[in-house]
């Protein structure tokens, strides 16, 4: 439902930095000058200017902002129809959040691909091709379920794999272990002869 | 001035963590008992130099000193006192040097407690972890430093990030760091044990209390952190698979995996090796987790850090310790005699497939967080790996593992009867069969698969149970003897029991609420209603209220139950004032294990508001659960087995003959 980012303040060393920001991002102390942050060289204060800039801005287009995930008026009247859509939307992520689907973020783009996602559906697409359709526009980075290609290959094999791999080590080291063992515990031909002297003789 | 105390204590650490790193060693390898002792005395002073420091800083805060930029940037005059303090480590700087604190406090209590220990293994140990020290405390001097000085003055501190303004900032933090760092002591143990190239049962019994310790704590971090995200950020879930949950995740797994196989090699002296290997392996992954915390390479609510100097330096530390210590366990593991045999069907084979199983899932879970950022940096593509890849990778990987716990404490050690304990467990499986239908039934019903899921958790619960019962000789004995034998079962089978249990009542939940839990968005106007979970709320209306430092918005819901008023709630918006930022504070109400969430949304522009209410059915059994796993935590910690060297040492003293004592102890 939150954005994650709305709930991060601006990042504090940023925040000092900037007069403005100062004061914006602190009103109850707008006369006191920012102080700058110690060695900071011209281009790296210029750089954190830019990106605290860029955070400012997106914490003003999406503070306002403080809707819940899903809307009453975004519901489908089909229930059927309502529940792929709120799992389709929990398979996407929204883009300008955080590691958050689109079905709990309530930025403005995520709204959007939610109607987006229910548009199609009642259009009679099935739920590949609604994850299709938004893939195409957004990439592959939407989907919070990357699909098995080339490049996942290692991500979606490696705990089959691994497991396997563990599997045989651990019998393949129990084998060598047991091999192993097996001549200090048999006894050779002249210690069984020994022995049988032994045993036999007084 | 007394910050500049503050800052020169961990100066003065700093140095004296090169002391303790250094002199023990040398001491260790000539068999010099002062070079040795030196190790014990220093970790006092280490602990003491820290904890200044720390309270130092907590001071700059309790003060509001704001001639301090991290007590500037974090704090603020009109906050409450609880958060003055816990801001202290709900920044980046402060975090850190909590990490030192609970670190050298760690150190302080190996020198404690560990007097039983063989005098080469303890200056070792001590050693190593002042080697760890040494990097986090040059880490905090060199690019994280609390303790600078602002000019001039600011009239004002900006404030704490309104999120963490909550008792969970005072909890969770703490005892995650008291999880994560005790790993510390199992990876020191570790490598002490690969230094000098021996390594036996008593290794085991000596490392098991600490991992158990860590992984206590741990559990506690988590789960704390777990409920504070569901009622913080107001949308009811508990578990995300963020990269930094995943973070303390996977040294949870790999310190439960520890604890098992400790276990194996305390009582049978078999899987060394691959013990010693776990003990690196968790600390490592708790390393990494701070790597991937503090160096914000995965920006989200918990990475505070953006500064990619500090992330470098992490990356070193990462670097220089895991890569140390597997080189040195490449050198030293052939030399490392191997143990005690077994049959795979036994309790050791058992451990080795919990081993194999958490490992393998703390890989999945590693391999998950950090796919998307190595694909990024090798092919400049981006991917998501999200919940639904973890919980379907994950789940697969747990149910067999969640199956076979309530049989490995049935079977005998190095070779058991699976029959055996098939015949034990029948009754256990099938009564939780029957309770997972009946809970099925009780909720009206929803995926079959559900069923499955229940009967699991009930049967991990009824397995612990029927451990206690077969193990006390319930049915072949007297009542009486049976409970007197019960009486008698040593402490670490009720730990055993316990956690087992725990875990079940934890799946019970999880499984619960995953298939009943109800959603109802609605739009509410003042008199109007909503139902939810059998229960009807009215919207009784809003109020504006104030706060210390925040203003807000609470919305005001009576809750009936066949038109009897049972409940009420609020639920509200906030507006912290210094940062302008809005959050949702939940109303929660609580019905036996489950609960009912409130939370409000936006105004609509007739005039409603958006109200979302769930019905989280059994929800608290998540988090009971994890309590009644950390209860058998501390229940197997208070074991005789363990404090048993402890009298050994005191029998000892009669016979005033150190290295004797020395040797006696190993």
């Amino acid at each position: 439902m939150k954005a994650w980012f709305q709930k991060i303040a601006p990042h504090p060393a940023a925040a000092t930095f900037s007069p403005q920001a100062g004061r914006r991002a602190n009103p109850l102390t707008p006369a006191i000058p920012s102080p700058r942050l110690r060695g900071e060289g011209q281009g790296e204060g210029q750089r954190r200017l830019a990106l605290q800039r860029i955070f400012l801005l997106l914490v003003l287009l999406f503070a306002p902002i403080h809707a819940f995930a899903v809307n009453p008026d975004e519901v489908l009247a089909d229930p059927a129809l309502e529940h792929r859509a709120r799992t389709l939307s929990s398979e996407l992520r929204c883009m300008v959040c955080q590691n958050q689907s689109i079905d709990d973020s309530n930025a403005e783009l995520a709204r959007d691909l939610r109607l987006v996602v229910r548009e199609r559906l009642v259009n009679g697409d099935s739920d590949e091709q609604v994850l299709d359709y938004v893939v195409s526009r957004y990439g592959e980075f939407v989907l919070l379920k990357p699909r098995l290609s080339a490049k996942t290959l290692i991500l979606w094999g490696a705990p089959a794999a691994l497991a396997l791999v563990a599997l045989i080590v651990a019998v393949f080291y129990a084998r060598r272990r047991a091999n192993d063992r097996d001549p200090a515990e048999k006894l050779s031909a002249e210690e069984e002869a020994r022995l049988g002297r032994l045993m036999d003789g007084d | 001035m007394i910050i500049e105390l503050g800052h020169y204590a961990l100066v003065l650490a700093l140095a004296t963590c090169l002391v303790i790193s250094v002199l023990p060693v040398i001491g260790a390898r000539r068999g010099d008992a002062a070079l040795m002792a030196v190790a014990t005395t220093g970790t006092y002073a280490l602990f003491g130099l820290v904890a200044f420091s720390f309270g130092v800083l907590t001071w700059g805060y309790v003060v509001s000193d704001f001639s301090v930029q991290n007590v500037y940037e974090n704090s603020h005059s009109m906050k409450p006192m609880i958060y003055k303090i816990s801001g202290v480590w709900g920044n980046h700087e402060g975090s850190m040097m909590l990490w030192v604190l609970i670190l050298t406090l760690f150190s302080a209590m190996v020198a404690f407690f560990g007097t039983n220990l063989p005098d080469r293994l303890k200056a070792n140990v001590l050693s190593v972890q002042a080697w760890i020290t040494t990097a986090f405390t040059l880490f905090i001097l060199l690019t994280s430093n609390p303790f600078v000085r602002l000019s001039p003055v600011p009239a004002e501190g900006q404030d704490l990030n309104p999120v963490l303004q909550d008792i969970g900032l005072a909890i969770h933090p703490p005892l995650l760091y008291l999880g994560y760092v005790g790993f510390s002591v199992c990876f020191s143990f570790a490598i002490a044990a690969l230094i000098d190239g021996r390594i036996d049962a008593a290794w085991a019994r000596w490392v098991r209390p600490w991992t158990l310790t860590a992984w206590t704590f741990l559990t506690a971090g988590i789960s704390m952190g777990s409920y504070w995200a569901y009622y913080e950020l107001g949308w009811g879930g508990w578990w995300f698979w963020d990269p930094v949950e995943n973070a303390s995740f996977m040294p949870w797994l790999a310190g439960t995996a520890l604890l098992h196989s400790a276990l194996v090699m305390e009582k049978r002296d078999a899987l060394k090796i691959w013990t010693v290997l776990l003990a690196i392996i968790a600390f490592s992954l708790s390393l990494l987790g701070t790597f991937l915390v503090r160096s914000g390479v995965l920006t989200s609510v918990h990475a505070f850090a953006t500064d990619p100097t500090r992330g470098i330096f992490i990356l070193c530390i990462l670097i220089i310790f895991i890569g140390g210590a597997l080189t040195l366990f490449a050198l030293r593991a052939p030399t490392l005699k191997a143990g005690g045999l077994f049959q795979p069907i036994s309790r050791e084979g058992a451990l080795v497939l919990n081993n194999l199983i958490l490992t393998v899932s703390a890989a999945t879970v590693l391999i998950g967080t950090l796919y998307p950022l190595l694909l990024e940096t090798l092919t400049d593509e981006k991917i998501s790996v999200g919940p639904p890849f973890f919980n379907l990778t994950f789940g697969f990987l747990m149910a067999p593992l969640l199956l076979a716990v309530p049989f490995g404490p049935m079977l005998a050690w190095k070779r058991g009867d699976l029959l055996a304990a098939l015949q034990r467990l029948y009754l256990a499986a099938g009564l939780a069969l029957v309770a997972g239908l009946v809970l099925f039934y009780a909720e009206n019903g929803g995926p079959v698969l559900a069923v499955v899921g229940l009967a699991m958790a009930f049967f991990l619960i009824f397995g612990a149970l029927a451990d206690l019962w077969f193990r006390a000789g319930f049915g072949k004995q007297t009542a009486s003897i049976a409970w007197s034998r019960l009486k008698g079962l040593p402490r670490s089978a009720f730990g055993t029991s316990l956690a087992h249990m725990g875990l079940g009542i934890t799946v019970l939940g999880i499984v619960a609420v995953t298939t009943f839990e109800t959603e109802t968005v609605v739009e509410m106007k003042p008199g109007m209603t909503a139902e939810a979970g059998g229960f009807v709320l009215t919207f009784d209306g809003m109020r504006a209220g104030q706060g210390p430092n925040y203003t807000e918005d609470r919305g005001h819901f009576t809750i009936r139950k066949a038109g009897v008023a049972v409940a009420d709630v609020w639920s509200s918006k906030r507006l912290y004032t210094a940062r302008r930022m809005p959050t949702t504070e939940a109303g929660i109400v609580t019905f036996g294990l489950s609960q009912l969430y409130v939370s409000l949304g936006d105004p609509m522009a007739d005039g409603g508001l958006v109200v979302r209410i769930w019905w989280k059915p059994w929800i608290l059994c998540i988090w009971l659960g994890t309590v009644v796993m950390m209860a058998g935590g501390v229940v197997s910690l208070s074991d005789r087995r363990l404090r048993v060297g402890v009298p050994k040492r005191r029998a000892k003293v009669v016979a005033p003959v150190p290295g004797q004592v020395a040797e006696a102890a190993e």
